[in-house]
């Protein structure tokens, strides 16, 4: 069958971009762990691993929603937070049941995704009727209402089954009991579960999830929704469901990252995911590229692990910081550059000389 | 399909009519198209065509009148749901999924006939892998009718003027509609190209047997293919009858014709 060369072009542009992203996050694996096995990285790079995983997937989650569909999701921290308080609850609770640590934390994550998705229905049927700024708004409300609510809740148990309760600590144990959430403490005394190995898994599973999802019909629906409406809708494709759709996988894998998240301290705080967490995972998806998942999985990497390089040079720290920022915004979004860049990739070389 | 729904009018529209604030846009609105015609909806500019086309397909709710199409009464009918039950368009100015490729502008047509989920596609479980193939096949056929296949993969916002409307029509046949509506389909189109869209119009009726309803400004096109033309002027019906006849009216030509 002949095709025409800009239809091969454009599919294996496409294509190699898919490739990359799993490229990338085996290769990273690959270094980082054996690395780690045989000592040499320090503790402090090493504590990074995990909390870096779970950005990248929730960096990916929001990335469909926000580079994808198009909406501007200020509430990836609360999902997060919704995942990671779940999981943890799980976890604490599953601890005697179930010792198997690698099981607790597949399970945990599992009630994060689906805790989350919870949430992402319950908030979702209102916020998705609202558009742009409106939209904006109302998930950056959600975060905080929900940062409040955990800040408030009391949960524990004992040999006489669950205790709740809200706003002030009534929960008075029998010995043995535990408490799970503490109010503005969180969580304190959480099994300590995610590892480095588990999060790769995760950014994998992520991508899969959603490159599967784009290759639908519900992927053309997310990106014709966001297009234009009125003509997606005279296609026969409901908006509603459309944009519910790519709101709830965002929030799904917010809620995975927050649970591992969660299971990777001893405590954990409701602070932790406040307004700035979520404005960081959307610096990471803006950086990386609106729907470009390659690009969001390195601007996370490079922007976790910064810091902690920069550490010795004290005073230059933010600036070089904030010109990497530049660099990686300037590289992942700038059209013209891509182009010139292109004419020296080793294919259009090649492609020259024939020509 | 019988006999008794080929007489049957596929479209049956009465006293529709639409208020913007204090101004009324459409009043009392009437026509009907048969299965298989083409019809023309002419005017002068703001006359009220795409405001009826707006309505038809529920981008507006009218204020007043009913739509029967195929034998329902569709008053409280959304967007979704006219487009579920048969009637499909193409946009005066142009409204393609820019940034899609043109094979998956079709294949967003057949959002409604496909029916894996969400589940099957992240698992790319069998029934996806069938369905997918199936509108692929499909959507290929349909770009082939408008001389699209060799722009298959490309972004639809590059495609040429011309490009770009055949696409929409390709798109608006995906929904299996049996009622077409195209604005202005030859607008900014040379005389050539225009000589190739009415007998593109006229092979899209046999092919897929539907019905068509088209506005258009160029009367070269207008008197040559639409069966029966509706005259618009002012949001009323001014006229309606054959080409014959209304090239003959007084008033259309006093009102528009004419100039
Ligand atoms: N959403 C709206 N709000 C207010 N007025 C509107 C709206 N849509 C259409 N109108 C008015 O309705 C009238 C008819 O407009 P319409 O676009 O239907 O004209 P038309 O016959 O398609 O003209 P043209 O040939 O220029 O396309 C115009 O006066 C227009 O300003
Ligand atoms: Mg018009």
């Amino acid at each position: 069958m002949a095709k025409s060369i800009f239809s091969s072009l454009f599919q294996n542009a496409q294509k190699r971009n898919r490739t990359v992203s799993f490229l990338i996050v085996i290769i990273a694996y690959a270094v980082l762990e054996s690395m780690m096995r045989s000592g040499n990285l320090s503790s402090l790079f090493t504590s990074l691993l995990v909390p870096m995983t779970c950005y990248i997937v929730a960096a990916i989650g929001l990335n469909l929603n926000v580079g994808i569909s198009g909406e501007l999701n200020l509430g990836q921290a609360g999902f997060m937070s919704v995942g990671a308080f779940t999981g943890v609850s799980i976890s604490g609770l599953l601890a005697n049941t179930v010792p198997n640590d690698t099981v607790r934390l597949i399970i945990a994550i599992i009630s994060g995704i689906v805790a989350a998705a919870i949430f992402g229905l319950i908030i979702g049927v209102p916020v998705l009727k609202l558009q742009g700024d409106y939209l904006a708004i109302v998930t950056l409300a959600f975060g905080q209402i929900l940062k409040s609510i955990i800040t408030n809740i009391y949960f524990g148990f004992d040999s006489a089954g669950l205790h709740f309760s809200f706003v002030e600590n009534k929960t008075s144990l029998l010995p043995g009991g535990k408490m799970l959430m503490n109010g503005p403490m969180g969580a304190t005394g959480t099994n300590k579960i995610s590892n480095f190995t588990t999060g790769v898994i995760l950014i994998l599973l992520s991508l899969i999830v959603v490159y599967n999802l784009m290759d639908s019909k519900s992927g053309r629906a997310i990106m014709a929704a966001r297009d234009n409406r009125i003509a997606a809708e005279s296609t026969g494709i409901p908006i509603l469901s459309t944009k519910m759709l790519s709101f709830l996988v965002s929030a799904c894998l917010g809620g995975a990252a927050g649970a591992l998240y969660g299971l990777n301290y001893s405590t954990l705080v409701p602070a932790k995911f406040d307004f700035n967490t979520s404005i960081l995972i959307l610096v990471y998806v803006v950086l990386g590229g609106l729907g470009n998942m390659t690009g969001t999985i390195i601007a996370t990497i490079v922007l976790v692990l910064l810091p902690e390089f920069l550490r010795s040079m004290q005073d230059y720290r933010m600036l070089i910081y904030a010109i990497v920022l530049i660099l990686i915004m300037i590289l992942t979004n700038n059209e013209d550059l891509k182009v010139r860049m292109s004419r020296f990739s080793l294919k259009s070389i090649l492609m020259r000389k024939k020509g | 399909m019988d006999s008794n729904t080929r007489n049957e009018a596929v479209l049956k529209v009465d006293g529709l009519g639409i208020d913007f604030g204090g101004l009324t846009a459409v009043n009392n609105f009437a026509m009907s198209i048969k299965h298989k015609e083409i019809a023309g909806l002419i005017g002068p500019n703001g006359a009220g065509k795409t405001t009826v086309f707006n309505m038809l397909t529920k981008v507006y709710k009218p204020s007043r009148g009913t739509i029967v199409f195929c034998g329902q009464d569709t008053a409280n009918l959304s967007i979704v749901e006219m487009s579920k039950l048969g009637i499909a368009r193409t946009f005066q100015n142009i409204r393609l999924f820019s940034k899609l490729s043109v094979l998956d502008n079709v294949k967003c047509g057949f959002h409604q006939s496909i029916t894996y989920s969400p589940l099957d596609a992240i698992f790319k479980t069998p029934r996806y892998r069938r369905e997918e193939h199936e509108v692929d096949r499909k959507s290929r056929e349909l770009l082939k009718v408008f001389n699209l296949s060799n722009e298959a993969d490309v972004v639809a916002a590059s495609l040429p003027y011309g490009g770009q409307r055949r696409l929409e029509i390709a798109r608006a046949l995906a929904t299996s509609p049996r009622l077409l509506l195209l604005d202005e389909p030859a607008a900014g189109m040379n005389p050539q190209e225009t000589e190739d869209l009415m007998n593109m119009i006229r092979t899209v009726r046999d092919k897929f047997e539907i019905s068509i309803l088209l506005i258009e400004h160029d009367m070269k096109l207008v008197m040559g293919i639409c069966e029966r033309i509706t005259v618009l002027n002012y949001g009323m019906t001014l006229a309606e009858g054959t080409p014959e006849e209304i090239q003959s009216n007084p008033e259309v030509v006093k009102a528009y014709l004419g100039e």
